[in-house]
């Protein structure tokens, strides 16, 4: 068991990891810009584009909430040294969202965002959630850390959760009219888990059980 | 299937016709799914044959119609009709039927009827989403009297010189090209003549979003984006400006009389 643990983490801390996961991250855009460009994304695909830019969005930010329950469960910390790379890769997909949408449905007219984003609050909150989402990318270097000190730097980044449920609740919008909440439900899972996970254990577990200074290394 | 090209006045437009495919493979029929690529996957299941068609309620003559009775009923003729969905996409599409009045002058409706309900097939077996908890279902749709009996209101039968695809709401449906299409509905099994305003399924399901009237009008907002603008499916490409949307979508010369005076603001 344990030298299987040393090897994980072995496999997990050779360099030639953090380029491979780059190119997975990279292939949904790959995919979806072949399909573009080979005329695959059916009759409509604008919309096509803008809801897979959004789906990628709020997979990226499941998966990095994911990643230190995962570190803490299966006594791997190595995982920690991924998250950036998964966290700036959220905000790709996020860009890749809004520039999509600017383009595509809007034509790039500014004047109609803006209107666009006053009037409509499903709109408001996707806005919003992206906003919140830039200050944690551009703070992820580690000179950021150093200059902010670790405790600012990690309490801004815990808007994470935030951005998370605001991502959410856009998601859920956008099909709550359509009574359409089947994908809705299996990401407000997920995210509920891995904010549940966090909460239990910070506050939630036994005195006996809690470990000192623990709780400070979970975010 | 087959007719001549329709004389009636705005039921030819001259716009490029959308591609079949398209037209077949991007489709709202939530029985059959609500991803729009689903009806096309799954509507191979629904039969068509036999069909029939009650029509009932305030009429004199009411009667159960076989799909055979109804499509000898009046000749049939081509409209090449726009297609503007509440979502704001749209379709050129050219379809075969006659006018839904010619049904309704031989079913002879009473002075009290004021308005046609369409009820469409609603068959857990053959339909893999009735009973999701979508919409209420059986899908209802209904027009006022003078909308229904108005000779753009469509009773079809085909699409393409075709028989109806089973996608596009086989085998006898609704096409009413001034309204946003969930009002035209599809494969009806029942067209009930009643004294009041029936409940109609996205009216049931988001009041605040979808009126009774749900009349093409780029002036009202759909509560979660503006209806000013639509994509035509197949040749706004991904980096063309969307087009404008018109009132009664470009039908007004034909329909607008029905509307004299209302306040279509709040009749959305």
């Amino acid at each position: 068991m344990r030298s299987w643990m040393v090897g994980r983490q072995k496999l997990l801390l050779h360099p030639a990891t953090k380029p491979v996961l780059f190119i997975i991250c990279l292939l949904p855009f790959a995919w979806l810009f072949y399909r573009a460009f080979a005329n695959q994304l059916g009759a409509n695909p604008a919309e096509a584009l803008i809801r897979a830019t959004g789906d990628w969005t709020l997979r990226f930010i499941c998966i990095v909430l994911a990643i230190t329950p995962l570190r803490v469960i299966s006594g791997t910390p190595t995982l920690a040294r991924f998250r950036r790379m998964l966290g700036l890769f959220a905000y790709f997909y996020v860009l890749l969202h809004l520039l999509s949408y600017s383009w595509f449905d809007k034509g790039f007219d500014v004047a109609d965002i803006a209107r666009d984003i006053v009037k409509r609050p499903f709109i408001l909150v996707g806005f919003s959630a992206f906003v919140l989402l830039t200050p944690l990318a551009a703070t992820s270097f580690n000179a950021a850390i150093k200059a902010m000190g670790a405790r600012r730097w990690q309490w801004l980044h815990k808007l994470l959760y935030l951005i998370a449920a605001l991502a959410l609740l856009h998601f859920f919008w956008m099909r709550a009219a359509k009574n359409n909440f089947g994908e809705v439900i299996v990401y407000g899972v997920i995210i509920a888990t891995l904010l549940g996970w966090r909460a239990w254990h910070r506050w939630g577990r036994s005195p006996r059980m809690a470990v000192p200074g623990a709780a400070a290394n979970v975010r | 299937l087959a007719g001549g090209k329709s004389a009636l006045a705005g039921a030819v437009t001259m716009e490029k016709i959308t591609d079949y495919k398209d037209a077949t493979n991007y489709n709202n029929y939530y029985e059959f799914g609500t991803d729009k690529a689903d009806p096309a996957k799954n509507a191979h299941t629904l039969v068509t044959k036999p069909w029939s068609v009650a029509v009932e309620g305030l009429v004199k003559q009411p009667k159960t119609y076989t799909l055979e009775d109804l499509l000898k009923l009046s000749p049939q003729e081509e409209r090449i009709y726009r297609l503007r969905c509440v979502e704001g996409w749209s379709m050129v599409i050219p379809w075969v039927g006659y006018s839904l009045s010619e049904l309704i002058r031989k079913v002879e409706p009473l002075g009290s009827a004021k308005y046609v309900e369409f009820v469409t097939l609603a068959d857990p077996k053959t339909m893999p989403y009735v009973g999701s908890r979508v919409l209420d279902w059986p899908y209802v749709e209904a027009l006022r009297m003078d909308e229904a009996m108005h000779p753009l209101a469509l009773l079809a039968f085909g699409m393409y010189g075709e028989v109806l695809p089973n996608q596009n709401g086989a085998p006898v449906r609704m096409v009413l090209p001034w309204k946003y299409g969930f009002k035209s509905a599809k494969s009806i099994v029942k067209i009930r003549f009643t004294d009041k305003e029936p409940r109609t399924a996205w009216n049931k399901a988001a009041a605040n979003e979808y009126g009774f009237y749900s009349n093409v009008n780029p002036n009202v907002d759909h509560p979660r984006w503006s209806q000013e603008t639509e994509r035509r499916i197949g040749e706004d490409g991904l980096f063309a400006k969307k087009r404008k949307t018109l009132i009664f979508n470009g039908y007004e010369a034909q329909v607008g009389q029905l509307y004299a005076g209302m306040d279509l603001k709040k009749n959305f």
